[in-house]
């Protein structure tokens, strides 16, 4: 016989100390990962390289490399493996706080139909330029504001039908539906270049990134990411259902509304760069609530770690698999989320999440 | 000592009016029952009180303080609510839901003494060996215990129980009715309890507080609430009300047979 754990607190130790270690080992993953894909790319670079390369940018006087090495990894690399973590982190976030607050496994950014009305949204841009930003931020400006639009709609329609999962998720795939037969008419229209262009928007890579994308997507993370981690306790006695976080003391109208303009945010600020990356704000939560547990004090930055080091997995997988050609990531994440989603769909029949 | 009280309190959906002319009071230690026929407006009346759902008229009183001005955290810390059917399934388990009784008094980290707490709560619902369970894989009793260990984690001084008996077998039925009763009389809690087993509501609550089409018909100890002719105007059905146990109890009687005397 194992020893018996005596005390329910020495067991909340052990569960706390657990969480510790997976967060633990997500950094290292994510270190490791971020090491290794700052090495891959088309040009013919060493590893050696491209740390020297690294080192040299970050002090200038003390390391030297050459020319061609610091630009190809400053000016290509870094900031697109820095964005895919930054990505994924916050679709992985935006994700989790969606699926406490709705309540429902299936909430994810990609299945409420933000990500469609993102795409509907971009092709406005491309087919008819209309948008309410110019110049190079078209795109990205309609991107951004149909995404929340979309969210606002979703959530408009659970307030008016009672707010309840199957409202949310119902709405979503309505919402979803016509999104894409906007997008489709549109792309009907279009020239075949405009065509082109709505369908490579809509698979999703991290080809379009920047250090000034970075930027943004960073400092809206750097904001609203402590913000759901302050009030987990929050996100953790809704997840209970209105009644109950009523009774536990938490405005409950209020703090749904002021959490689904938050995530829809956070997508919307990420969506509009990348294009369509479905599954990451899907998957990622599911699999951090199993390895952790449904305490959002944890279970919101470990599931953010894990939606980075999928989108990066992916990315650099995506990089790599038919080198010199860089596939969308947004392919590779659906090849790597549907199987996940079979095997949840499958195999969880206790209707739990 | 009157504990909480519930004056002129009335509430509708909509157009629909649910509860009229609510009149009650509760003392510390008191453990009153709610009984009365399905839609009679027990669960409404329940989250009136907690400030779930706003009354459009009334004012509920815990020692004398309107609950309405106070903010939800302040109510939380001085009422519980267990709900009456739990839909759980998030992967918390039962150590972390009888935790989220704590919320109305953390602010991020938990304390020891609020693992105290949870683990005092536990041990009076006999949940002690389930605490590392996931909820969503207990069944419907064990569910039912852990809602009320949330709630006396909480540490109010009044706790409303919206049916919490209705998916347990007989045993634990009792079980959970003793608990209830003893924990307000030691730690002089006042108990509203929705019940829909008039026995089990006369054998363990000091009074009851009997509805019908949202208001009030009777209200008193439940020897003197529990007569066939009140049986027979609320629940429109015949029976026979025996006292020959230390409470009452009611035996319902068949429409068939007319009223026979036994």
């Amino acid at each position: 016989m194992t020893e018996q754990i005596t005390r329910p607190a020495d067991g909340y130790a052990e569960i706390r100390r657990v969480r510790g270690i997976f967060i633990a080992a997500l950094l290292l993953v994510l270190a490791l990962l971020v090491g290794v894909a700052v090495t891959l790319g088309s040009a013919d670079l060493s590893v050696s390289e491209s740390y020297l390369a690294i080192l040299a940018g970050l002090f200038p006087g003390t390391f030297q490399a050459p020319e061609l090495a610091e630009v190809i990894v400053w000016d290509y690399r870094l900031h697109r493996v820095l964005f895919a973590v930054c990505a994924g982190f916050g679709l992985a976030i935006a994700g989790t706080v969606m699926q406490g607050i709705l309540r429902n496994p299936l909430a994810s950014p990609f299945t409420l139909g933000i990500a469609s009305a993102a795409a509907t949204g971009a092709s406005i841009a491309i087919v008819l330029g209309a948008g309410f930003l110019g110049g190079d931020y078209l795109i990205i400006g309609n991107a951004f504001l149909f995404a929340l639009l979309a969210s606002m709609a979703i959530y408009g329609m659970a307030r008016y039908r009672g707010v309840s999962s199957e409202t949310m998720i119902l709405g979503g795939i309505a919402l979803m539906y016509l999104f894409s037969a906007i997008t489709s008419l549109l792309q009907y229209l279009g020239s075949a270049e405009q065509l082109q262009a709505v369908v490579f928007w809509m698979f999703g890579s991290m080809d379009r990134s920047s250090w000034m994308k970075l930027g943004i997507v960073a400092a809206i993370l750097a904001v609203i990411v402590p913000y759901f981690i302050i009030r987990a306790w929050d996100l953790n006695v809704l997840a209970e259902g209105d009644e109950v976080a009523s009774s536990l003391g938490v405005p409950v109208e209020r703090s749904m509304t002021v959490f689904m303009i938050l995530s829809s945010l956070v997508t919307a600020a990420i969506i509009c760069f990348t294009g369509t990356i479905g599954f990451i704000g899907l998957v990622a939560p599911h699999i951090t609530r199993m390895a952790v547990g449904g305490d959002h004090r944890v279970l919101i930055p470990a599931s953010g770690l894990v939606g980075a080091v999928l989108l990066l997995g992916a990315d650099s997988i995506a990089r790599s698999i038919l080198a010199p050609e860089i596939l969308p990531v947004g392919i590779v994440t659906a090849f790597l989320g549907v199987p996940f989603f079979m095997y949840l769909f499958l195999h969880r029949r206790d209707g739990g999440w | 000592m009157v504990r909480l009280s519930v004056s002129d309190l009335a509430f509708s959906y909509r157009d629909r009016p649910v509860l009229s002319d609510i009149a009650f009071c509760v003392d510390a230690g008191e453990v009153l029952g709610l009984v009365g026929p399905n839609g009679c407006g027990k669960t409404t009346l329940i989250k009136c009180v907690d400030g779930i759902l706003t009354p459009c008229r009334g004012r509920v009183a815990l020692e004398g303080q309107d609950l309405a001005r106070m903010h939800r955290r302040e109510v939380a810390r001085l009422i519980a609510y267990v709900p009456q059917s739990i839909t759980n399934h998030t992967s918390s388990t039962v150590f972390e839901t009888v935790l989220m009784g704590r919320r109305p008094y953390l602010n991020w980290s938990v304390r020891p003494e609020d693992e105290e707490k949870v683990q005092e709560a536990l041990s009076l619902l006999d949940l002690d060996d389930l605490a590392f369970r996931q909820v969503r894989e207990l069944s419907g009793g064990e569910r039912q215990r852990v809602m009320i260990a949330r709630a006396i984690a909480q540490e109010t001084k009044a706790i409303l129980l919206d049916e919490p008996t209705s998916s347990l077998d007989v045993h634990h039925q009792m079980a959970v009715m003793e608990v209830i009763r003893s924990l307000a009389e030691e730690r002089d809690l006042s108990v509203v309890i929705a019940v829909h087993d008039l026995n089990l509501a006369a054998a363990f609550c000091h009074r009851l507080l009997v509805m019908k089409q949202g208001s009030i018909q009777g209200n008193g100890i439940p020897a003197d609430v529990l007569t066939a002719a009140t049986i027979r105007d609320v629940y429109g059905i015949d029976a026979v009300v025996k006292h020959d146990l230390a409470t009452p109890y009611m035996v319902p009687v068949p429409s068939g047979r007319r009223r026979g005397k036994t």
